[in-house]
Parts: C-alpha cells; structure tokens; sequence
C-alpha cells in the first residue's frame, strides 16, 4: 500500500507549490486565452531572489517577501513591456514568454551558477514532527499550510470581492465586460501581476525543498501546464483539485518508481482528457 | 444624441454594413428593422468599436466615439442589451448586477440606483443569489436590462429583447422599454418583433445588406402594409388582424 503518510505529505506539499504556480496561469489563461510561458522563470527568479536575500540578511521571511516581490516585478515589466503590446496576438506572446524565458535562464545562470542552491528552513521550521503515527519534516507540514491558506485567500479574492467578480466575468465574456465599462485590459495586467507574486512566493517557499537550480523552471512549468489543463482553464478550484492529484500521484509513483513519476502524471492527464476535455472542473465553453 | 454616418464595416472579407447612417434623438426610440442578417447586430457593434474593419463616423452628441475601447464608449454614456442576453453564468444575479454599477451622470432625470432596479424588476432582488443563467428567459432578459441601466447610460442599444420570450413576457419587455422611455433615455431598438418595436419607436429604419433602404416615422410604416411585407416579410395577418 503506498499511502503512507510521509508520502501524502510529501505530495500535498508539492501541490501547493503546483497551485500557486498554476492558479496564475489558469486564471491569465481563462482571461485572455494566453499562456505565459514564463511563468516558470517567475518561480525561478522567485527561487534564487530568496536564497541570494536569506544569505545577505539572514531572515527567511524577508526572503520570501523579496523572492515574491522580484517576481512581481518581473512580471510586470513582462506585461507592460511586452504583451500589452502584443494584446490579442497569441502566437507571439508564446514566442516572446519562451524567449523570456530563455533569457531568464542564462542570466540567472550568469548570476547563480549551474549547481542547486539550497535555502535553510527557518529555526522554527526545522526538524521533523510526529503525524499520524509517522515522522514527517515540519517545514512540509508548513508548506501544505500555506497553500491551504494562501489558496483561500486567492478563493476569498475571486468569489468575494468585486474584483474577483471582474475577473469571472471576464472568464466567462470579456467582451461582454468591457461593454459594461470595464478595462479588460487593466483587470489582465492586476491577474497576471498577481499570479507572478504567487509564482515567486512559490519558488521562495519551494528552495527549501526541492532547491533552486537551472532547469526548475522547466520543470515546474510542465507539471503546472498539466495541472491547469487537468483542472479546467480558468478554473481555480480546479486548479486546487488537480494540484493536489497531480502532487499526491507524483509523490506515490516517485516512491516505488522515481524515474517514471512524469510519465504517470501525463498519463493521467491524457485519461481525464479522454473522458473529460474540459478538465475535471473545467465548464464547455461555447 | 448618437449618429452614424456613412458606416462601412465588417469581420473579415466582405462588408456588413455599407454605408449605414441614422440617427438617435434625444429621448428618442428608434425602431431598427430587417431580416435576420441585416446587419442589426453589427450595426450595435460598430458603435462599441467591436469590429475588425470599420470606417465612418460614429458620434455621441457630436463627439466621436470611434478608436474607443468598449469600456471607453461605455464610459461615454452608451449601454448595451446585447442579442442572447449574454449573462454571465460564473455570476450570482447580484455578482451579474454588480458589474454594471457606475455613479450616475448629474444630467439624468432617472439615476438607475439598486434600489431603483428592485423596485423596477422586484425578481432581481429575490433571486439575487442564485446564478444568473438559472434564471428563466424572460427574467435573464430583465438583468441584462438592468444590468445595463445601472451603467447609467444616456443611449442604450438594445438587440432584440424579445427575441425567445413567452408573449406574457414580451409584453413586460415592452412595459419596461415604455418606462425607460419615459425616463429621458434615447434608445436604438433593434427588433423582429414589429407590433413591439412600433409600438414603442417615434421612427423607424429597415436595414437590408447594412444599408437603410426605408425609414420614416413608426406611425408611416405602421400604415404601410406594403413595406411591412416586402422588406421586413412578415406579420401581415398579424397588421390584418390589427
Ligand atoms: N462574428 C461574425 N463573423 C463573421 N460574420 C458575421 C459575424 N457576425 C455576423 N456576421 C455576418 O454579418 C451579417 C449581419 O449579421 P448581424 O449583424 O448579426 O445581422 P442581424 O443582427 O440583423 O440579424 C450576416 O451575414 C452574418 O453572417
Ligand atoms: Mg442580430
């Protein structure tokens, strides 16, 4: 039996980070049908920010407020320097976020070196505690934590606020949207904005587990690509849903089989797709 | 109030309007007429900005609106009812209503508060949290309605608001377009529905392949069961019976 604890933690844990990389890219996505294929390096900029922070002022919460915030401003340059110019041109958007995300790469590279960088916990996040019977690392446990919170926090935005009404409805009809007087456009660019940050709190929060080197980004982006094609566009509950599926089918495959664990997560998304084009809680568009 | 002169446009390849041009009076209704086709839906779109290809000129009480964004021409004070209501289904009613909230203008006679829009449409307030697609068709219409009054708009452009509705609910329809009327609001109607349309318009124009091919006030073509049948192709039992 492959559920035990220690793996479901491991796994959930991941699925936090998965979630806070892919909730921005769902959501961006459902907006203005635009994948941003730079999101990775968000997460990876995130990443090395945190650790180059921790190192210099010693404090990981600052790092993980720098981590976010680099994000965010990169994220920012990226929307206003370039997709606000190449507004309803999707084919160039992809080119243009690859590239950046190229770029991102080699400086960070330039920067950082090749060699995974690891960032230490905080003291009080060190160690291991006793769940269920099983030892598990607490700063695992603090990562399920905080994508619970920060996922309800994200959830609270969306469906009560009157910008998340804003952002729905533009989901559902931009066009409609922006005849009732809303700049679609200013909407996008607070979405993708804030999606960075969550990217780069994402990467901050992950160094401590997986580490920071090249090639995280890739990675990272490939399994957030699966979860919000698994989840539905757009959708982000079932962004949650299909982190989590795909952070606990990673965690358990991983324990038995290392080298397959990928492989099974896509395999897993080509079955729901199968059956369900739309993403398990993704609605049919017309 | 709003004009249109000489408006080409289209999607892609071939035009959709050929050179359209009429006109909305303050407080005026103006009935717009023809065909499934006509080019009705398009010519509200070109007022929005919504088309890839556009020439001409478009302007609110004579200050042009084209190269606006959509939300720019909303900001100007022009509403949309769009054609299938166009509700949006991840909203509750309220959520759907929210949207459209804009502080009035000082030069309405009506400001369309929320309270307003209860005491208008009462059912918009009872079923304010359910999802606005769960509503029936005949109350979808009433929050799309609504929705765009509470934009506070000086034209509203409303596309075929009785398009699907049970009789009883094309008469609420044509209750509430009455009442709108009597609130100082110019409206560009764009109906299948003669006895509706005429019944509210002072005139009238009858689009064919996005030109105007007739137009005169609503009492003339009311009158002129010849027109009625030849451009427009219906309802002249229905003028008999009348
Ligand atoms: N999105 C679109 N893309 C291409 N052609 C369209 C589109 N919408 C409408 N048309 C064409 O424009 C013409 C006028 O359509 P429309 O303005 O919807 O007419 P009406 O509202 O009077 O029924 C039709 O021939 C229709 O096929
Ligand atoms: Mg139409």
């Amino acid at each position: 039996m492959p559920l035990n604890t220690a793996s479901v933690v491991i796994g959930l844990s991941y699925a936090s980070l998965l979630f806070l990389v892919a909730v921005g890219l769902s959501v961006v996505f459902g907006l203005m049908r635009f994948v941003n294929l730079a999101t990775g390096s968000l997460y990876l900029i995130g990443g090395y920010l945190a650790w180059t922070i921790a190192g210099e002022l010693g404090s990981f919460w600052l790092a993980l407020l720098g981590g976010a915030l680099g994000a965010l401003a990169v994220g920012v340059v990226i929307e206003r320097g370039f997709l606000e110019r190449l507004h309803r041109n999707e084919l160039l958007q992809v080119c243009l976020t690859l590239g950046v995300a190229y770029v991102v790469q080699d400086v960070t590279r330039w920067i950082w070196g090749g060699d995974p960088l690891r960032l230490r916990p905080p003291e009080s996040l060190r160690g291991s505690i006793l769940l269920l019977g099983s030892i598990v690392p607490t700063y695992r446990v603090a990562l399920i934590v905080a994508g619970v919170v920060l996922a309800g926090l994200v959830w609270y935005l969306l469906e009560r606020t009157k910008w998340g009404a804003y952002v729905r409805a533009g989901v559902d009809d931009l066009e409609m949207l922006e005849c009732l007087g809303i700049n679609g456009r200013r909407v996008f660019a607070i979405v993708f904005a804030l999606g960075a940050l969550l990217c780069g709190l994402g990467g901050a929060l992950g160094t401590p587990v997986t580490g920071v080197a090249p090639g995280a980004d890739i990675q990272i982006l490939l399994m957030a690509l699966i979860v919000v094609v698994l989840g539905g566009l757009g959708s982000v509950s079932g962004a949650v849903v299909a982190s989590v599926v795909v952070g606990l089918v990673d965690s358990m495959v991983r324990t038995y089989w290392p080298e397959a664990s990928f492989f099974a997560v896509w395999v897993l998304a080509a079955l729901v797709l199968a059956v369900r084009p739309q993403g398990l809680l993704g609605r049919v568009t017309a | 109030m709003l004009e249109l002169h000489e408006v080409y446009g289209g999607y892609g390849d071939g035009l959709v309007l050929n050179g359209l041009s009429l006109s909305v009076g303050e407080g005026q209704v103006v009935a717009l007429l023809g065909r499934n086709g006509a080019g009705k839906t398009t010519t509200m779109r070109a007022v929005f900005g919504l088309l890839p290809r556009l020439a001409g000129r478009i302007t609110l009480r004579g200050e042009s609106l084209r190269g606006l964004a959509p939300y720019a021409v909303a900001a100007r004070g022009v509403a949309l009812v769009p054609q299938g209501r166009r509700i949006f289904p991840s909203l509750t009613v309220t959520e759907n209503l929210l949207i459209g909230v804009r502080p009035p203008r000082g030069e309405q006679r009506v400001r369309w508060t929320l309270e307003e829009i209860y005491r208008l449409f009462p059912i918009l307030r009872e079923r304010g949290n359910l999802r606005g697609t769960l509503l029936s068709g005949g109350e979808q219409q009433m929050l799309t309605i609504a929705r765009s009054l509470l934009t506070q708009p000086l034209v509203l452009l409303c596309d075929e608001p009785s398009e699907g509705l049970a009789p009883v609910m094309v008469q609420r329809v044509a209750e509430i377009l009455h009442r709108l009327k009597e609130a100082g609001l110019s409206i560009l109607l764009a109906e299948q529905n003669l006895d509706l349309a005429l019944s509210v318009a002072d005139v009238a124009y009858i689009l064919e392949e996005g030109r105007v091919i007739w137009q005169g006030t609503a009492e003339e073509l009311l009158a002129d069961t010849h027109v009625q049948a030849t451009y427009l192709g219906l309802r002249v039992e229905a003028s008999e019976g009348a």
